[in-house]
């Protein structure tokens, strides 16, 4: 095929990357086509909270260079990335959607980010998301939300929001997320793009500002399978700088998705995933997605993981307690804001005056529901508890994996919401999280890609894949499989439905 | 039943560094006791049998070779300090008044 004249922010990162490796578009073509589109967009869709334009540029036309001196350019050397804002990158601005760290730029790269540039991938900049990644929305985050390409007035999921938004704003063909409860997949599902939360210790963490550091995973984003695994493939891998990076081959995640085939394969629909609690037309597309793997020759099977009803409750205890504890770095003292340094006050004073001033409402409700879970006294009854329900989801899904192959579900139990619509009922907006959570729980592999619109709002609707661990290409079979018999039945991406903006 | 009161919410406060106001205080009391309640069911299938886990991987310890390598650069890490003096951070003095 050929991109000359077409509209570069319209392509696939797979085609943008022949397109610069062939010479029939630069990449600075490339990355000026997605900065303009920026420009022009993103005022009302606030993907962005930094456009990290000259430098972009700059690694743009390097890898034009690259390639006029003769050198063989990586698999997607050239193509434009949005990088969630809680990964630091030397120099640039790297705020978790904070006023914390409004001004800090930070002295070292991520891994992510380290291997992003060793693939040649230009970061176009960072991207809005709910502070310290706590939040289902955007809303949380300090410097107001993102909003969502199909529906300017609603949510584009979160914590990763803005990645999310990029995407379905074709303000870049890539995205990076992380997701400790669905960061990832919530938004990518509200969107209609496509996002993996890849094995607990598939991407290394370093560098990566710590939420809940037993649950946090780092992955790829994009709008489609494809691209989401040719991402995948260059930032997993092991790293000796995080201790709990897994030491061993990554799966062929980009094989698994050109195979595309579901054939033979067993699939489990999850009982406590299906049935009350979701909307219509999200339990629509998800059985007609259903019925689509069955004809291509996959075993739908009923598998019920009865521990899952308590997920929510025991990630809202670990993840708290966790962030508690993780977040006590913030003190004012070598990095960040520092409020109340008058002389007078004393160094406790300045960093209760600092977090106050620095965090915002639902950080500051999970630090103290943390605090309260691991005092002494409760702690047995609620973080102890919590920790046992870990074990019994772990072998809930152990137990379905001696039957199955991967497990699906919707990916969350409604559409895009409206902004506002639960900002202040912290019980309503956990519930996004019901069906993404217990993967994060159990270390798990998963995978959200859209599967249509809902009839009754017309709004995207995700269709999750869990698979086990380091099984992460199981993910990529099942998701280019439905996707490419999707693109069969509409002749183009749901992606393309998208209104103009 | 209340799992938490204002009182319980202003230590917690306290213990976690946060300076609140009294609108807050009254605010977070009502909605952790919502949560707290909320979330204790996990109590119900937590048996005594069950081991617990704190991590989906076997955690093991890991070293690395003692070799010299380079660290952060101070002038860049001092640059992003809210405060520094002689190539050190500077920090609020470290005891009450009080106590001094």
């Amino acid at each position: 095929m050929t991109i000359m004249g077409s509209d570069l922010t319209r392509q696939t990162a797979a085609v943008l990357a022949e397109a610069i490796r062939t010479g029939e578009a630069s990449a600075a073509e490339v990355t000026q086509a997605h900065l303009d589109r920026i420009s022009s967009v993103d005022e009302r869709v606030h993907a962005f909270l930094h456009v990290d334009t000259e430098a972009a540029l700059e690694s743009a036309r390097s890898v034009d260079t690259k390639r006029s001196s003769g050198e063989v350019l990586g698999p997607l050397a050239g193509v434009p990335l949005a990088l969630k804002d809680v990964l630091t990158m030397r120099g640039v601005p790297t705020t978790c959607g904070s006023r914390m760290l409004e001004n800090w730029r930070p002295p070292y790269d991520s891994s992510v980010v380290e291997r992003l540039r060793a693939a040649d991938i230009v970061i176009l900049g960072k991207t809005n998301m709910d502070e310290f990644a706590m939040g289902s929305s955007t809303e949380h985050s300090a410097y107001g939300p993102s909003h969502n390409p199909w529906d300017l007035e609603r949510i584009p999921g979160g914590s990763g929001g803005g990645s999310a938004a990029a995407l379905a704003a074709f303000e870049a063909p890539l995205a990076i997320g992380t997701d400790t409860g669905g960061s990832i997949r919530q938004p990518a599902a509200v969107t209609g793009t496509v996002g993996v939360k890849p094995t607990y210790g598939g991407v290394p963490r370093y560098g990566l500002v710590a939420l809940a550091s037993s649950l946090d995973q780092a992955g790829p984003c994009a709008r489609t399978v494809m691209d989401t695994a040719l991402l995948h493939s260059i930032i997993a891998g092991y790293d000796p700088r995080d201790s709990t990076s897994i030491n061993a081959p990554v799966p062929d995640v980009v094989a698994a998705a050109a195979k595309a085939d579901v054939r033979g394969m067993r699939i489990g629909i999850v009982t406590e995933l299906n049935g009350e609690g979701y909307q219509a037309g999200v339990a629509q597309r998800f059985r007609e997605s259903l019925a689509i793997l069955e004809h291509l020759g996959a075993e739908i099977i009923e598998v019920g993981c009865p521990s899952f009803e308590y997920a929510l409750g025991a990630y809202y205890l670990i993840l708290p307690s966790e962030a508690s504890s993780n977040l006590a770095r913030f003190d004012g003292m070598r990095y960040g804001l520092r409020v109340g340094d008058d002389g007078s006050h004393s160094v406790e004073q300045v960093m209760s005056l600092t977090r106050e001033a620095g965090f915002g409402a639902e950080v500051k409700r999970r630090i103290m529901l943390g605090t309260y879970a691991l005092s002494s006294g409760y702690y047995d009854a609620y973080y102890g508890s919590a920790q046992k329900v870990r074990t019994l989801i772990m072998r809930d899904f152990a137990s379905a994996f001696e039957s199955v192959d991967v497990l699906v579900s919707p990916t969350a139990p409604t559409t895009a919401f409206k902004i506002g619509e639960k900002i202040d009922d912290p019980l309503a907006m956990y519930l996004n999280d019901i069906a993404t959570i217990p993967v994060n729980l159990a270390g798990n592999a998963a995978m959200s890609l859209p599967v249509g619109l809902a009839p009754e709002d017309g709004l995207p609707v995700g269709f999750q894949i869990m698979a086990p661990p380091m099984a992460d290409d199981r993910l990529y079979l099942v998701g280019a499989a439905l996707e490419s018999a999707l693109y069969d039945q509409w002749g183009h991406l749901l992606i393309e439905e998208a209104p103009a903006l | 039943m209340t799992a938490i009161t204002r009182a319980e919410v202003a230590h917690l406060a306290t213990l976690a560094r946060l300076d609140l106001t009294e609108t807050e205080l009254d605010h977070y009391a009502q909605q952790l006791d919502v949560i707290l309640q909320s979330v204790a069911r996990v109590s119900e299938i937590a048996s005594a049998d069950i081991p617990a886990t704190s991590h989906p991987l076997p955690l093991e310890n890991v070293f690395r070779d003692d070799i010299a390598r380079p660290c952060l650069d101070r002038a860049e890490v001092l640059a992003a300090a809210p405060a520094h003096e002689d190539d050190r951070f500077r920090v609020p003095r470290i005891l009450d008044e009080e106590l001094s």
